[in-house]
């Protein structure tokens, strides 16, 4: 621990994690404000999440009788995955220590892995609308999570690692260049997002109708703490998906660890990149309409063959 | 005279709507239900009553209609063990009218297949009927468990999901069973009564100013439609008629109702498949209207503006000004949003084909009002049965064939775009009159007056009996979602469990005026 970069790269990689747990709320927020202005509301402002957070942390959590352990600590590993996948994804800097030790596939592992824990504990309770819930994240997850990989492997192909420190210096640190293949990965990535993060046309965060819900009828048994984590965690992963997003498309600006001066514009420019990218969710949404659920595989399946074109594509022109 | 039978005498009705009476005999009723049924008519309601009073054991009341008129059938029943033929077989919607008679008057359908109770949860006993005037509600407490066998469904892979009476959101209570293979739904059957209020033992127990009000929240959607209903059966035994300004204002306020409730209905038909948008820019157009309902008539639902005898809201020519303006702001804006609905792939692909009632089902079900127009069941009581001022308003029925949730919505735009060009007719037609009631203080002695009303939902009936004082003895207000409940157990079937929703709110149906 004698090696000052050392130290220095652990302090960018904590700044990065606070920064990202904080700031996730606020990205929800901010979606959620751009959806009531395009719809002629006022909105309850940008800071609604974190007025949810405080409420939900405050009152007693009601545990259903039969729910066992699993129930209990899904919340809280959903939560650490999320966590641990923003701490992953180069975000202010390229090269933090813990991207070190875990490439796209892992990351792609870890978001599995909290899939996993929260399909069973929908299951657990033995609910209707859990186990309903968790069978239609699974015909929607399967789906995604190969789309994901291919969106990660054409970009790999271009930086030649399947680190994603690696990919962004390749694209961000090199000379401005258009590659044709990353046009319809980031297609095929935009797809996967709004399955992933239970968007509209595929899920509908803001429904009541339990009956239609895919994400919010897994969660339906979870109040106070519980509920908090998860929907926290879910802020964290909707901020985590636009990361990987911006590391891959659109990484220029970013920084390498120790570079203190140029930190704050980093930061100014992913706070930029991140209000963009919210509003263009929040257009996106409003445009579309939910589609029939037995739609979603042809929608995802659309994700997967526009990756593989631009994994071809790559193959083709060699960009 | 609609109905022609040998043993049946019919007397008519006074009052704004063609009805004729008679008294029939329990070997009479299968026959008559069945002749009408050939001639293409529907049941419209049925109910009982404690005739203890008069002299008698009970009677059954059975309302049927065709193109004619109304028909009000009572059949005398023995005090001991009162029971009538059932009638089920003929029409599918009396089904739960006769369990609900059991469940308040144990009036019992013999050779009926299906006993099950319907409205009755644990709130009072099993053999203690709450209509009966001898009823004590303290001695009838219940601490039964409420078990109700719902029909099982069985094969590979098919499950049961449970859904309400509580649900994610805040909406009415009702429970919905699905059997369903994979997300497809095999068979869903209701179970209702939980908002049950003893709004028709309330009736028993009120002055006809005071059941004016009653009325007039039965189901709160539809405020206007019963309290003219109610005004209608008041008048039609008094014989009286309102003067022609309340009628004028009474038909304006019955289609600010339907305004009002098919922006809702399409807002959150937006809002099902996840068009906010859609959902509040309805939403805010409604809120207008309310609100104009507030500043000019005093209520943003207009409840207690319709009275027995006439009306207590006058409209100024300030107030006309108001309403002309509102009506050309609503047809532009709503033209508008039509185009957006109709324009946008992914709301189409949801309303097109979900929840589909064929004519031919339709038509055995007896479904009515709009989700009948929408599956080519062409009754409007405006149009059928015109009382002033309709007759002369010549209102343009709605109807479409493919009996889905498109069709459902195109038939509430449609009666939306229909209902504002009458408002502006009334508008220009509304009389200046002399007053705008006639006061009606009491009802005659014994008397028996049905009134029926096109609300927005579908034709919403009241009957008012009087006992020998003049008082309210009976009172039964009848919801359309009687018809209209069974149908939808039908649409659903062979949809996707998630489409649910969407169908339901495509015909939202009403929890309290079925459950009374």
């Amino acid at each position: 621990m004698d090696n000052p970069e050392q130290i220095l790269a652990i302090l960018f990689q904590l700044t990065q994690l606070m920064l990202v747990v904080l700031l996730a709320p606020l990205l929800t927020g901010w979606v959620n404000q751009c959806q009531a202005w395009l719809q002629n509301r006022s909105g309850a402002g940008i800071l609604q999440p974190y007025r949810v957070l405080h409420k939900l942390f405050l009152k007693d959590a009601v545990m259903a009788y039969n729910a066992s352990w699993l129930f209990n600590v899904t919340p809280y590993i959903v939560f650490g995955c999320m966590w641990l996948a923003a701490a992953i994804i180069p975000i202010i800097a390229v090269d933090l220590p813990f991207s070190q030790a875990a490439d796209v596939i892992a990351l792609v592992g870890v978001f599995a892995l909290a899939r996993v824990f929260i399909a069973l504990a929908a299951m657990d309770i033995g609910t209707s609308f859990g186990t309903m819930g968790a069978r239609r994240e699974m015909l929607v997850s399967f789906l995604a999570e190969p789309a994901l990989l291919m969106v990660l492997f054409t970009s790999s192909m271009i930086s030649h690692s399947t680190q994603l420190p690696r990919i962004v210096e390749a694209l961000a640190h090199h000379e401005f260049v258009l590659y044709p293949s990353l046009a319809f990965a980031a297609l095929a990535f935009l797809i996967v997002l709004l399955a992933e993060n239970a968007r509209i046309p595929v899920d509908n965060p803001g429904t009541h109708l339990e009956l239609t819900m895919i994400h919010e009828a897994m969660i339906l048994e979870y109040s106070a703490r519980h509920l908090a984590l998860i929907e926290w965690a879910s802020s964290l992963k909707l901020f985590a998906y636009i990361s990987i997003g911006i590391a891959l498309f659109f990484p220029h600006g970013i920084v390498e660890v120790g570079n203190w001066a140029g930190l704050p514009l980093a930061i100014f420019l992913l706070l930029l990149k991140l209000l963009t990218a919210g509003a263009g969710l929040a257009v996106l949404e409003s445009l579309m309409a939910k589609m029939r659920i037995f739609r979603a595989p042809e929608f995802l399946g659309t994700a997967f063959l526009l990756a593989v074109l631009g994994l071809l594509i790559h193959f083709l022109l060699g960009a | 005279m609609p109905i022609k039978h040998p043993n049946l005498h019919l007397e008519p009705m006074n009052g704004a709507i063609p009805a004729w009476h008679g008294e029939i005999a329990d070997s009479d009723l299968l026959p008559i239900c069945q002749n009408v049924r050939d001639g293409g008519g529907r049941l419209v309601a049925l109910w009982g009553s404690d005739e203890h009073a008069q002299g008698n054991g009970f009677a059954l009341h059975v309302v049927l209609v065709n193109e004619t008129g109304l028909v009000c059938l009572s059949m005398a029943l023995p005090a001991e063990q009162p029971s009538h033929p059932d009638i089920s077989q003929i029409f599918p919607a009396a089904n739960r009218m006769q369990r609900t008679v059991y469940d308040l008057l144990g009036i019992y359908a013999h050779e009926g297949h299906d006993h099950r109770k319907w409205l009755r949860h644990a709130a009072w006993r099993s053999g203690s009927f709450p209509l009966r005037k001898d009823f004590d509600a303290a001695q009838s407490r219940s601490d039964d468990s409420d078990s109700y066998p719902f029909v099982q469904v069985e094969g590979q892979g098919v499950h049961e999901i449970p859904v309400g009476p509580v649900h994610a959101g805040v909406i009415e209570p009702g429970h919905f069973r699905f059997s369903i293979v994979g997300e497809k739904v095999l068979r869903l059957e209701q179970r209702f009564g939980y908002t049950h209020k003893g709004i028709e033992k309330r009736f028993e127990s009120l002055s006809l100013q005071q059941g004016a009000k009653l009325a007039g929240r039965v189901s709160g959607d539809s405020s206007v439609a019963y309290a003219w209903a109610y005004a209608m059966a008041a008048e039609s035994i008094a014989n009286v008629t309102p003067p022609d300004r309340a009628l004028w204002l009474r038909a304006l306020l019955l289609e600010r109702e339907r305004v009002a409730n098919h922006l809702g209905d399409l807002g959150y038909l937006g809002n099902d498949v996840a068009l906010s948008f859609g959902f509040v820019q309805f939403g805010i157009l409604k809120e207008q209207l309310l609100r104009n309902n507030a500043a000019l008539f005093g209520h943003r639902y207009l409840m207690d503006r319709i009275i027995p005898g006439g009306v207590t809201a006058d409209l100024s020519a300030e107030g006309k000004r108001v309403i002309e303006a509102e009506l050309a702001m609503l047809e532009r804006e709503v033209r508008l949003l039509r185009g957006i609905y109709d324009e946008h792939a992914g709301v189409q692909d949801r309303f097109i084909g979900a929840g589909r009632v064929e004519p031919k089902l339709a038509a055995q079900l007896g479904l009515c009002g709009l989700a009948g127009r929408a599956s080519a069941q062409a009754w409007d009581t405006r149009v059928q049965f015109p009382c002033a001022p309709y007759d002369k308003l010549d209102v343009q029925m709605a109807t479409y064939r493919n009996g889905d949730v498109a069709a459902r919505v195109i038939v509430r735009f449609d009666e939306l775009f229909e209902s504002l060009r009458l408002q502006r007719e009334i508008l220009v037609n509304l009389v200046q009159g002399d007053g705008l009631a006639i006061p009606l203080a009491k009802l005659p002695a014994n008397g028996l007056g049905i009134g029926m009303v096109e609300g927005w939902r579908g034709e919403v009936m009241v009957a008012i009996h009087t006992d020998a004082r003049g008082n309210l003895t009976r009172v039964h207000p009848h919801d359309p979602s009687w018809q209209n409940w069974p149908a939808l157990e039908h649409a659903a079937l062979g949809n996707i469990v998630p489409d649910f929703p969407l169908i339901n709110k495509s015909f939202n149906l009403s929890y309290s005026g079925h459950d009374l």
